[in-house]
């Protein structure tokens, strides 16, 4: 059979592989050269100038300052989604009335953009902070909390439902046995949930970690970096020096490398870490 | 077991419920108050004095041709997500059918593609993309299939791989060719998959605003993102007043859309998770 369908290629994989070539291998990179280039508007200009975009970025104060933010922020958005958002999977597969209703509100903010939900929650925090005279791009510290609580509503409902959908995988009977060995509930919590939700809590940490450290459209249509680049993340600081700093277009790139090979380094690293907590079953 | 039915969780849940939902009627409410008093006090319920009727939306549709970016909105995810579906559906099929070094290595590339953070390749592929013509409507679904073809080729394969070979195999038998057992044997047994993926790149596409930007002529198609977007005019000034109306009209096929497949998106983002 698989020599059959071996001449069937251009039908098959062609069509896929031309798209996957132009929008991703080509820019990728012609994204690593451009980061040792210097160019302005089109890329054919081009120069060689070897490592100076990289040396140029760590006197960039903008852009080590955006990822201490983002660094910060992916932490407090990473442990605060992941515990809220067990909790309620918790609680929701007790079965009590209404969870699948609870359920699908919870889920909804997820289906919203983030520049629409940067917008409506603008409005809530200006609402909420005119009462102290004050606006959300008054400090960074606004901002920051501001893009946290967006975060939070926007991705505990997505995050449990994948946690639901663990909690539901555990067998039955382990729980029936661990109740006949008279086992508390905080003993059955600590020593059989939660061993047993490693694989969503594996799968959870990770879209968290990485949709939290590429947050993109949250942050512009929030705070747009307000005031002066203080709640600038690391993507927006990255799309600022491409666009709105001329002749900083390789810098942008370069700085764009770094961020491809943080986002990777964090990915396996967290892959790494939590598979080895997982159980087999 | 029996557990003792309790009100009482209910009760909560349903106060933690509606307390989810505050922003969103607060958006509503808004759209309906005179644009001054929206920023002023955003938690006050519309009164005589603050009510405007639907200004605030005639003035928002003048602002933005919202229904021409709906349209817009709609065609391309609507195209790019059947063209996703069918292509690297098909892409995964033959990856887990014909096992060599080629199709390995287009499969290493796509989860190689989905860790690729969008900022590391936005600029060089706006420059492709003008040179080659695809900041349309019908060019940019091209854009959409390269880039979201990493974690879809990443789905089906995993699905793939769980599907008895000797199904195809007897169809081949009975003389179908390799499409035809695709489209006749293979595609009607991925359901499940489809849906999940379609689920995922749907609230992917629709929702995107940079990659649209960056590839599309922005002075002759917008989406719905980039109008809401476009409302915020140099230096920060919003008009409130037609961007609530505005987040209103975004929002709303959103719900109607989530309520009409409900079922099918939760388990679908369950779905897509495990595999994952």
């Amino acid at each position: 059979m698989q020599k059959s369908i071996k001449k069937y290629w251009p039908i098959f994989v062609l069509p896929t592989l031309v798209a996957f070539f132009i929008g991703f291998i080509a820019p990728f990179f012609t994204g690593v050269w451009l980061s040792f280039t210097k160019f302005t508007g089109t890329i054919l200009d081009a120069q060689w100038v070897g490592l100076d975009n990289y040396a140029k970025i760590w006197g960039d104060d903008t852009f080590l300052h955006s990822l201490w933010f983002t660094a910060a922020f992916t932490v407090a958005t990473v442990i605060l989604i992941n515990v809220l958002a067990y909790m309620v999977a918790l609680l929701l597969t007790r079965g009590f009335r209404g969870t699948n209703v609870f359920r699908t509100v919870f889920f909804l903010p997820n289906l919203i953009g983030g520049i629409i939900l940067g917008y409506i929650w603008q409005l809530i925090f200006n609402g909420v902070l005119a009462n102290f005279g004050r606006t959300l791009t008054y400090s960074s510290t606004y901002g920051f909390w501001g893009l946290v609580i967006l975060m939070c509503w926007q991705q505990i409902g997505y995050m449990m439902i994948i946690y639901i959908a663990g909690l539901q995988a555990i067998p039955g009977d382990l729980y029936e046995a661990a109740h006949m060995d008279g086992a508390t509930r905080w003993q059955t919590l600590f020593r059989i949930t939660l061993p047993m939700s490693m694989p969503s809590i594996t799968i959870c940490t990770f879209l968290t970690l990485t949709n939290s450290f590429k947050l993109f459209d949250q942050n512009l249509a929030l705070t747009a970096g307000q005031p002066s680049n203080q709640s600038e993340m690391l993507a927006l600081n990255i799309y600022n020096t491409f666009y709105s700093r001329t002749g900083w277009g390789g810098v942008g790139q370069a700085k764009a490398v770094i961020f491809f090979l943080l986002v990777g380094a964090l990915a396996v690293a967290q892959n790494l870490i939590t598979r080895r907590k997982e159980v087999q079953q | 077991m029996k557990a003792k039915r309790s009100i009482l969780p209910t009760i909560l849940f349903s106060l933690l419920s509606i307390a989810w939902m505050f922003p969103v009627f607060t958006v509503l409410m808004n759209s309906f108050k005179k644009k001054a008093y929206i920023n002023r006090e955003p938690f006050a319920l519309p009164t005589a004095k603050t009510f405007v009727g639907l200004e605030n939306y005639t003035e928002g549709l003048r602002k933005t041709h919202f229904f021409g970016a709906f349209g817009y909105s709609l065609f391309i995810t609507v195209a790019s997500v059947a063209v996703i579906l069918i292509c690297t559906a098909m892409c995964a099929w033959y990856i887990s059918r014909v096992p060599n070094t080629f199709t390995k290595g287009v499969y290493l590339l796509c989860l190689f593609a989905m860790v690729v953070p969008f900022q590391m390749v936005m600029y060089p592929l706006s420059k492709i993309t003008d040179i080659l013509h695809l900041g349309n409507p019908i060019g940019i679904v091209l854009v959409y299939l390269g880039f979201g073809a990493g974690l879809a080729v990443f789905m089906f394969t995993g699905f793939m791989r769980g599907v008895p070979i000797e199904v195809e195999e007897a169809a081949m038998i009975d003389g179908c060719n390799p499409v035809q057992t695709f489209f006749r044997v293979v595609l009607p047994m991925l359901k499940p998959t489809l849906i999940s993926v379609a689920i995922l790149e749907t609230m992917w596409i629709w929702n995107d605003y940079l990659l649209p930007v960056l590839v599309l002529d922005q002075k002759k198609y917008k989406t719905i993102p980039m109008v809401i977007q476009y409302l915020k005019g140099g230096y920060g000034s919003i008009d409130w007043g037609a961007m609530m109306a505005m987040l209103v009209f975004a929002i709303v096929p959103i719900i109607v859309f989530y309520i009409s497949c409900q079922k099918y998106i939760i388990k679908g983002v369950a779905a897509g998770a495990v595999k994952g």
